[in-house]
């Protein structure tokens, strides 16, 4: 007992050599606190200077790339649509948009993209894989306009993702290719967008995705993977579109994503891993999205609670009264579901009309803090962390958490933010998005108009 | 190697290729992001085009592929571009030459090719570029088509790259797909062990040993591993109490049987201690609050330890401790809310948020 208490009052001294994940940790910390340290010490009006977002240097910088990529982006061969999409919707974002000479040239050579036989390949000629066909589809429905959104080709690419589906739910990437759960949100999101999501596409993707939730709460690449940001924003945004997003278990999924945030103000991918500027987007809009699902949260947490309370207090009965518990829940789950997912082509048009004001679940201002000191180059383009180099990848992605920041208290989708909301000049404003699709939202309803009502 | 480098010769010039006409990308009169292509490059794709459309299997279209693949593993480039190269490939969505590495399956197919000598190939490309979903699927496809014979071979590379990296999610999720598929379990958990002992926060691993211990089948499942289990995850909780990974694998243990988790003494005893040493103690009063949620009622020592975490603005709040049953857990559920509001401002918003829906409020 006394050694006990000795013990609990001295706890053992941590060994000398700190792990590589602290390392890590601490350096990054260190550089990331450093700039928050001199943006204290500076004078105010140079603090809003440090604020602002360089609009100008990064649509020179990305806009720049439409024009001219060196050799190194032969990396990028076969993912040519993505760097249209990158830079479309970072131009988008800005307010902006290209002139028609660019936008003719851009749908030309994302035709030529486009596989004969569906889908749309990372370059001309190439191999159609589901990623750069949202790729391309996200970049024409940006660019807008009926030219554009009519050089999809819907009925093929419908036939596309239909060869692509696996029984047990997910999705190929291409032919022969991996499957994990880019491809479900992908593949589901494009359908969605383009209305020509059915039962088909649908079925058992639920199933997958479940599989690929794990202990911690968020959602992993593939059963028994890690949890991790990107692929939980894919598991999520897709449970949203197929209607069955009360499968997932979302108090836990919620906890997980909220811990993603650490001191550093940005979020991070993976549980004790580096903050990075693109999970701006891929946490942020998983938080943003599960913000927008509180009644079915409260649902849950109402539900297990209920559950345990009535074990606790009726602890012999625990078995039975826990067996007619679940299975009432299990009834009420699967009404929700059918009721919802008969109505599936309508959930991303819903999800925008009916937003529900609900405070943020995670620190928006901070987050915004990260992307305009942290991740911004003056220069122009934005990155992962200090020290790293702009890439046009973390300029969306950058761009669209900032984005999803400043409207993260708005009762309605586009209703303006009050100044005390947006980090710095309002005239950092960026455009809002549709968060399933990571599309500005003028032209998601342009799209929508476009390819609902047509038929 | 750095000889052959310099003394590498065009496509154009070799004589066993004189009688390919290179087929160029048709990227229109005005393409958009447009890439500069190096001429070797360019030249290596037009062939690889070529034989491509005519669809022929043959030991050069072979080797041509592998030509094409090591240009983007960076063994023909500069080092600077080389680094740029490497980072790029981070991207989740990326996928590098899928056309390329498409074909080159098909080919060793049709040319019944050694597999154990592809084995190799990838090893090689790995070298100056692993995160490429593209040569991890291959590798997958081609340990598939070994069967069992490769198992040795498979745990050895992904426990290279582990070394290097040792959260590589490629690696990691090919390690899985090994075991799943191919055997080995026998000694994974000890593996799991010995990187958990150089780097108790390596959440791949932890995220590893739930994988081994849920699935393997020489250990009988999570029921079975639990209690020794928790006392492994307790003593690392209490080494680094900070340490999100070991708290989140200790939930995890009771996934499914959320009532043993509530009921576990061994839980709240862990949460409180972390809670009386003052520090670091923000995952000990998530848990706590979450055991609330789900019934649990925290004894006098609990409230004692919360109370000593309250700060003087807290004080003044005047919640009552002294009402009874569902009252006082609610009261407690609120404190803890509310201390986590001080003591987590990152997540400000998330306690607030958790106090408006505490269950008991309902």
């Amino acid at each position: 007992m006394s050694e006990e208490s000795e013990r609990e009052t001295n706890p053992p001294p941590p060994p000398p050599c700190p792990t590589v994940s602290q390392r890590e940790q601490w350096m990054v910390e260190s550089q990331v606190f450093q700039i928050y340290q001199l943006f204290a010490t500076i004078p105010r009006n140079a603090q809003t200077l440090m604020l602002e977002l360089q609009r100008d240097n990064h649509m020179q910088y990305v806009s720049k790339g439409l024009r001219h990529l060196s050799s190194a982006f032969s990396v990028l061969d076969a993912n040519r649509p993505w760097l249209c999409y990158w830079i479309f919707h970072s131009i988008a974002l800005s307010g902006e948009s290209v002139d028609d000479e660019l936008e003719d040239n851009a749908i030309d050579f994302l035709n030529r993209c486009q596989d004969p036989n569906g889908g749309y390949a990372g370059g001309p000629g190439q191999m159609p894989h589901i990623a750069t066909t949202y790729a391309a589809v996200n970049s024409l429905i940006t660019l807008g306009g009926e030219k554009s959104l009519a050089s999809i080709n819907r009925d093929k690419l419908y036939g596309f993702l239909r060869r692509m589906k696996q029984p047990n739910g997910g999705f190929r990437m291409h032919d022969e290719g991996e499957i994990d759960v880019r491809a479900c949100y992908t593949a589901i999101s494009v359908a969605s967008v383009l209305n020509i999501l059915d039962d088909e596409l649908i079925q058992n993707v639920g199933d997958y995705i479940i599989s690929c939730q794990t202990y911690e709460g968020g959602i992993a690449g593939e059963p028994g993977s890690e949890a991790h940001g990107g692929y939980t924003f894919c598991g999520l945004a897709t449970m949203i579109l197929i209607g069955e997003v009360n499968h997932l278990d979302l108090p836990r999924l919620v906890d997980w994503v909220v811990f993603r945030q650490g001191k550093e103000c940005g979020f991070q991918g993976r549980t004790n891993k580096l903050v990075d500027g693109c999970y701006s987007f891929w946490q942020g809009g998983a938080v943003a999205l599960l913000q927008r699902l509180s009644s079915i949260i409260n649902k849950q947490m109402e539900e297990t609670s209920q559950i345990f309370a009535v074990s606790y207090v009726s602890e012999a009965k625990e078995s039975l009264d826990g067996t007619s518990s679940h299975a009432t829940c299990r009834g009420e789950h699967e009404g929700t579901s059918e009721s919802s997912s008969s109505d599936f082509k309508n959930i991303a048009y819903k999800f925008i009309n009916e937003w529900r004001a609900q405070e943020p679940l995670f620190h928006s201002i901070a987050l915004q803090q990260y992307i305009l000191l942290c991740a911004q180059e003056q220069e122009g383009g934005l990155r992962d962390k200090p020290g790293k180099r702009r890439d046009h990848y973390h300029t969306c992605y950058c761009l669209s958490g900032l984005s999803l920041c400043q409207y993260s208290w708005s009762k309605h989708p586009d209703s303006p933010p009050l100044p005390n909301l947006v980090l710095g000049p309002y005239s950092n404003l960026l455009e809002p998005i549709h968060p399933l699709f990571n599309v500005v939202l003028g032209r998601y309803r342009e799209a929508h108009e476009f390819f609902f009502t047509e038929s | 190697m750095k000889e052959g480098e310099q003394q590498r010769v065009p496509l154009r010039e070799r004589a066993e290729w004189s009688d390919v006409t290179p087929l160029p990308q048709n990227d229109g009169p005005n393409p958009v992001v447009p890439i500069q292509y190096t001429e070797d490059f360019s030249q290596v794709m037009d062939y690889f085009r070529a034989v491509y459309l005519a669809d022929e299997r043959s030991p050069r279209a072979l080797a041509l592929t592998a030509e094409a693949v090591q240009f983007n593993s960076g063994n023909y480039t500069v080092c600077q571009v080389r680094i740029k190269c490497f980072r790029l490939h981070l991207f989740l969505f990326i996928s590098s030459l899928l056309q390329v590495w498409h074909f080159r399956r098909l080919l060793l197919e049709s040319l019944k090719v050694d597999l154990n000598a592809e084995l190799d190939f990838v090893e090689r490309m790995a070298a100056g570029n692993s995160k490429n979903y593209q040569m991890w699927h291959h590798r997958r496809w081609v340990a598939e088509k070994l069967g069992p014979e490769a198992r040795k071979n498979e745990l050895e590379f992904t426990k290279k790259i582990l070394s290097v990296d040792a959260k590589h999610y490629h690696a990691w999720s090919h390690r899985q797909w090994v075991l799943q598929a191919l055997g080995g379990w026998e000694d994974e958990l000890n593996y799991c062990t010995e990187l958990l002992k150089e780097d108790i926060f390596n959440n791949s691993a932890w995220n590893q040993r739930y994988f081994v211990i849920t699935r393997s089948p020489f250990l009988g499942g999570l029921k079975a591993m639990r209690e020794s289990e928790v006392l492994y995850t307790i003593e690392a909780i209490i080494a680094y109490p900070e340490n999100e990974s070991s708290w989140r694998y200790l939930r995890g243990l009771y996934k499914g049987e959320t009532t043993s988790w509530v009921n576990d003494p061994q839980v709240s005893s862990v949460c409180l201690k972390i809670l009386r040493t003052k520090s670091n103690y923000v995952f000990a009063l998530s848990t706590i609050l979450d055991l609330i949620c789900f019934g649990y009622l925290p004894n006098e020592d609990f409230r004692d330890a919360i109370d000593a975490l309250k700060t003087a603005d807290m004080d003044k709040q005047n919640l009552d401790d002294n009402e009874k049953g569902e009252q006082q857990n609610l009261n407690i559920a609120q404190n803890i809310c509310s201390i986590l509001e001080q003591v987590d401002p990152i997540r400000t918003n998330y306690w607030i948020w958790r106090k408006s829906r505490l269950p008991l409020s309902a």
